[in-house]
């Protein structure tokens, strides 16, 4: 015998994509929420701080700017991602990828001796195919040995930043730099162009915007991106229907790292202009690119819009870490409710509650 | 004979320095051996080192900061073992989230409490007698702490529960094999559950060991990572306590001597040893019947339902 | 003396087990034996009917209650823990009144004199994963022992062990006889059941139809009361045109995941035009052949040839480009992508090729096009070609399958039970697509469990036992009881084409 109930729960098979969205802005309003929550427990006021964060990731000039220059990374490592996650690839390492892409093109401007015009396209491809290979490495662990992909991909990207900090430390010290640990400054033409006063390297921003259209046609309309989903949504399938996983694997890591090594040259060739301590290169943007995918629900296309709506967060971020003395941390705090209520939300989106005064 | 004391110095600041990561080790050698990930180890951590400050601040006692560590890393994975283990939700992003959560509240809520110097820590202890053994007595018997003889014993208990207990079968069985356990009568979730708390407790316990007997301050994102350094341990100590003690002290001795090397030795190439220690031993364990023997748990990430047969 | 009527499911059993017996509980796959253990293990509830244990009256909710009444299970697939060693499997979930600790020096003790007593040698430190299976099987009855069981239900355990392993297991089981135990052994097997049991009771499609003292009967009545006397319906289909010899399996040989073999010296024909049924309980090998034919499993030793050409472990690509088709017996966890449109899971198996392929390109409107063509021709019921294919029923999924297998015109089809699982109407339906390509002339080899189906659809019957060919035969004639002999166990003398 059914005891009476008020509502039932029924489980929702394929939540539609209305569903989806509304379900994903109350994940991130309710994060917002609680942060604010935590501003006002702290003293801070919860109205002012988001006031702040508005008006200085979105009401000024500078604010606009800063917001756009903060998602070209998330733009670039938050694709690749996407593809990654596709495949079911656990890419925690978008991180470590972003500074191979970094060092490469900080070899390549320093070193090189190429003549000037092609410095830059040696940089981009050079930051790709070493953040590839950062990427590939795991997934040959994972395709060949089984070994788990997060453990991986995080390890290495803990070698990646001493590496780096090894080479400013070092090897690639700048003589110039009176001791800090940088390398020198990059020669003019290894340098990205801005738009006029501002710090958006438009190039690299053209460069994502490009990719993620092309990674959404791939996956969307190309042989290699069916396989890539097969692979992701069932590997026994996959075998059967003669779809090689390794090589399935390999590319899909080839294209997340490649990806974010093209974030890094952006950064350290577009913002800082030299190869500097991995923490200022990348503040966590390999990390926050995956919530910034997770929230595109794995489309290459929304991650257009989740990357900027996270680099609002970063900016805003700053706003008020100057003008509230709140730490740069704050950020992270915002990210981890977002991430938190997103997983939440998950299970929301694939129950349908409804209501009824029937007993059963 | 000054490389005597060198030694005798670096083989104590190990020990100092080791003994955070093997508390957390401990904690995430069990947790993962029930077959739960947690990624958020760093972030219980942060949360910890802050509590057992301004708790310690605020009540002049370090004890019982540690003991309100011990429980916010507990109420952190709490958090973490729901999402986990009864709403089955992805591991790796649950964990990744606590992490980002703690290391942001601890930076906001900490805010004002840099530089604040703690009036009290946890006292030093000097054995009489034992101290004046050579070389060991002055490493293990001078200006250590209670809580550092304490992870002594806990590597001891915890190394027996696990493999001597009934409770140790069951959480091996449990992150092994958890449908064979679930028919044998054992409570898989209920397993799994404690052993995540207990990970957590030992993370808050070891973060708030830095900030208050360390190097007694608060600084934010003090734990600088180590959280990390504790998922590569938890792999390189084969998921075995004892192994874990020895792991926790390499580590710490690679990231001491990186300092103290630098005229010689690259200090990068040190401080990565540790996680390219974790990649080749997982590489090493990856084949046929070294994965049995000293492999992770079989059913590590994966959440159980009764029913899956 | 321990009775126990009990209801399976739908149909009244009454079975009566005698203490201190072994007794054979016999029949195919489906035919109620596991579910009746499982209600006597705690596993199941009967919707009717009542267990007596010595005459008692007992419930039986759960495998604790189960073991509370000395009733010890020992599943095909063993639950043990293969990193643990062999004394913490015997203890793993056992409370006995010491608290948290162990005293496994007890332990060991009352290990050692079980493993005495019964002849049952075995290392207790040894760890599980080291043990052969043989000695696995024997770590699961000393388990069963150390919690005291009177009896022991066993469920298909000479499948994993090799010859010798069955011998030793038997005179284990007689000792534990000549003990009081009372032992339920369940088999597909009549050799076994002659050899060691001392009643036995046989059933089919979940009714219980005789039980018997085992001296009483022999090998070929059992068989006839395992495959049952009724006529069997034959649907109608055209006589056979024979055509081309299209497949040819010589000799061959293949290793199961544990690494037993799994096919031993299998050789056969298909011809084109004709439904080459294999018959046979499952576990004996059909699964590896299906998947050696396909691609998914090297083949040991032998050869494969399609229409002449050399296919034997080539790829899966390979093999699908050659022209085979696999109906897979899995069809959600192997033949389907469940979150993937219809339309999509529809070109799985061509997108490769034009139409569906542009260069690197996928054409969605032809895949469209095809989705909506197949949708109609197999009757598939889905909302719309774009819906994700986890909506769609069984039947439906089986439909899309097929639709998806044999567009292409494939020469060979391999199907591996294509009805299980599925409503009358989709069984019927599938069971007409596979007559509609034995008449274009592809040759097709039906793995079943479904004697029924097996007697309609074939033109010739092969029937495997223990991965080994006991014997072909034309359909047209074949009797029943002959069936059911082979796939008992019994080799026909002389394999008849």
């Amino acid at each position: 015998m059914k005891k009476p109930s008020l509502f039932r729960v029924e489980r929702r098979p394929v939540p539609s994509g209305h569903v989806v969205v509304l379900v994903s802005i109350l994940a991130i309003f309710a994060a917002l929420l609680v942060a604010g929550i935590f501003f006002q427990a702290y003293g801070v006021s919860a109205i002012r701080a988001y006031q702040l964060i508005v008006k200085g990731a979105l009401g000024s000039k500078l604010g606009l700017t800063e917001t756009v220059r903060r998602a070209i990374p998330l733009l670039l490592c938050g694709v690749g991602l996407t593809i990654a996650f596709r495949a079911l690839f656990w890419n925690i390492g978008a991180e470590g990828q972003l500074l191979l892409g970094g060092v490469a093109a900080a070899g390549v401007a320093l070193f090189s001796g190429l003549p000037n015009v092609l410095l830059l396209p040696a940089m981009f491809i050079a930051g790709f195919l070493a953040g590839a290979l950062w990427g590939l490495i795991p997934a040959a662990l994972k395709a060949r040995l089984g070994i788990n992909d997060v453990i991986t991909t995080l390890m290495m990207n803990y070698i990646a930043i001493y590496l780096v900090e090894w080479l400013i430390h070092g090897p690639w010290r700048g003589p110039t730099m009176r001791g800090f640990a940088y390398t020198d400054k990059f020669p003019s033409a290894a340098t990205l162009p801005t738009i006029s006063w501002t710090r958006i390297h438009w190039p690299t921003l053209l460069l994502g915007l490009a990719l993620a259209v092309l990674a959404y046609l791939l996956i969307t309309r190309t042989r290699a991106g069916f396989e890539i989903r097969v692979v992701g949504e069932n590997p026994d399938a996959a075998r059967f229907a003669g779809i090689s996983v390794l090589k399935t694997t390999l590319l899909v890591m080839i294209i997340s790292g490649g990806l974010a090594g093209l974030a890094g040259v952006g950064e350290v060739a577009g913002i800082h202009k030299m190869l500097l301590g991995p923490t200022h290169i990348s503040m966590g943007y390999g990390y926050t690119a995956i919530i910034v995918a997770w929230l595109a629900r794995r489309n290459p296309l929304a991650v257009i819009v989740t990357s900027l709506l996270f680099g609002v967060i970063m900016s805003g971020g700053d706003v008020i870490r100057v003008s509230l003395g709140l730490p740069f941390q704050v950020i992270n705090l915002f990210n981890g409710l977002i991430l938190f209520f997103l997983i939440g939300s998950e299970l929301l989106m694939h129950y349908k509650i409804s209501f009824s005064f029937r007993r059963q | 004979m000054g490389w005597e004391i060198w030694v005798i110095v670096t083989l104590s600041r190990t020990l100092a320095y080791g003994t955070p990561l093997l508390l957390a080790t401990l904690g995430e050698i069990y947790a993962e051996r029930s077959g739960v990930l947690n990624l958020g180890i760093e972030g219980m951590m942060i949360m910890g080192a802050y509590a057992a400050f301004s708790t310690a601040y605020t009540t002049g006692s370090p004890w019982l900061g540690i003991m309100v560590a011990a429980l916010v890393g507990g109420a952190f994975s709490l958090i973490h073992a729901f999402a986990s283990i009864t709403l089955k939700a992805n591991q790796v992003v649950s964990g990744l989230s606590l992490t980002m959560l703690g290391l942001g509240l601890s930076g906001v809520l900490g805010r004002g409490w840099e530089g604040k110097p703690l009036p009290v820590s946890i006292p030093e202890i000097t054995v009489p007698g034992l101290s004046k053994i050579p070389f060991l007595g002055p490493v293990l018997f001078e200006g250590q702490n209670l809580i550092v003889y304490f992870s002594f014993l806990l590597v001891v208990v915890m190394w027996y529960i696990l493999y001597r207990t009934r409770i140790g079968i069951a959480v091996r069985a449990v992150g092994e094999n958890p449908a064979t356990a679930d028919s044998l009568g054992i409570n898989v979730n209920k397993v799994r559950y404690l052993c995540t708390i207990v990970g957590g407790v030992l993370a808050g316990i070891a973060g708030g060991y830095l900030s208050v007997a360390y190097r007694p301050a608060w600084t934010e994102g003090m734990t600088g990572g180590m959280g990390w350094i504790v998922i590569a341990l938890t792999i390189f100590a084969f998921w075995n306590p004892a192994i874990g003690m020895l792991g926790a002290y390499l580590f710490a001795a690679l990231y001491h001597l990186s300092f103290r090397l630098q005229p010689w030795v690259s200090p990068e190439l040190l401080k990565a040893m540790p996680y390219a220690f974790a990649i080749l031993v997982l590489i090493a364990v990856s084949r046929g019947t070294l994965q049995k023997k000293m492999g992770a748990p079989a059913a590590l990430t994966l959440p159980y339902s009764r029913g899956e047969e | 003396m321990k009775r126990f009527p009990g209801v399976v499911a739908s149909d009244g059993v009454n079975l009566g087990v005698r203490q201190g017996e072994i007794h054979c509980l016999l029949g195919e796959n489906g035919a109620g034996k596991t579910t009746l253990m499982r209600i006597l293990y705690g596993l199941y509830q009967p919707d009717s009917g009542e267990i007596f244990l010595a005459g008692k009256r007992v419930k039986i909710s759960s495998p604790s209650v189960a073991l509370a009444h000395r009733i010890g299970m020992i599943h095909q697939h063993f639950r043990l823990v293969p990193t643990l060693s062999v004394e913490e499997n015997v203890i793993l979930g056992l409370d006995e009144g010491m608290g948290p600790f162990l005293r496994l020096g007890k332990t060991r003790k009352k290990i050692a004199a079980i493993a005495d007593e019964y002849g049952l040698s075995i290392d207790p430190k040894a760890k599980v994963w080291q043990l052969s299976v043989g000695q696995q099987q024997r770590v699961e009855i000393i388990k069963a022992l150390y919690r005291e069981s009177d009896i022991l239900i066993m469920d298909e355990p000479t499948s994993v062990l090799t010859p010798q392993e069955v011998d030793q297991l038997f005179t284990t089981l007689r000792t534990l006889v000549d003990d009081g135990l009372t032992i339920i052994f369940i088999t597909h097997k009549l050799d076994e059941v002659m050899q060691v049991s001392d009643r036995v009771t046989v059933l089919r499609y979940g009714k219980l139809v005789a039980t018997l003292p085992t001296s009483q009967t022999d090998k070929p009545s059992l068989a006839r009361l395992m495959v049952g006397r009724e006529v069997v319906f034959r649907l109608e289909k055209n006589p056979l045109q024979q055509g081309e010899k299209l497949l040819e399996v010589i000799e061959l040989q293949t290793l199961s995941d544990r690494g037993l073999p799994a096919l031993r010296n299998v050789s056969f024909e298909v011809y084109g035009g004709e439904i080459l049924s294999v018959a046979g309980v499952s576990g004996n090998g059909q699964a590896e052949l299906a998947e050696v034919l396909t691609g998914l499993r090297k083949a040991t030793s032998g050869q494969i040839f399609l229409g002449g050409k050399d296919i034997t472990n080539r790829s899966a690509r390979e093999i699908t480009d050659a022209g085979v088709a696999h109906v897979p017996a899995e069809r959600i966890k192997m033949g389907t992508v469940r979150n993937m449109s219809v339309r999509e899971n529809l070109i799985l198996k061509d997108y490769r090729h034009p139409p569906f392929s542009r260069g690197i390109f996928l054409n969605h409107k032809k895949a469209e096009a095809n989705a909506q063509r197949a949708m109609v021709d197999y009757q598939i019921a889905a909302p719309s070609d774009n819906s994700a294919a986890k909506l769609l029923s069984g039947g439906n999924i089986q439909r899309m399958v097929l639709a998806r297998e044999l567009s292409g015109n494939p020469r060979l089809i391999v199907a591996a039970h294509p009805t299980y699982g599925l409503d009358v109407g989709a069984t019927e339906q599938v069971r007409q697509v596979l007559l509609r390509q034995r008449e274009r002339g592809a040759a097709i080899l039906l793995i079943s469990e479904d004697l029924e189906e097996v007697m309609a659809l074939s033109d010739r019957i092969l029937v495997m036992f223990s991965g080994g060919v006991m014997g072909i035969l034309d359909a047209e004639g074949a009797e029943l009881g002959e069936i059911g002999l082979m796939m008992a166990g019994t080799q026909h003398e002389g394999v008849k084409r």
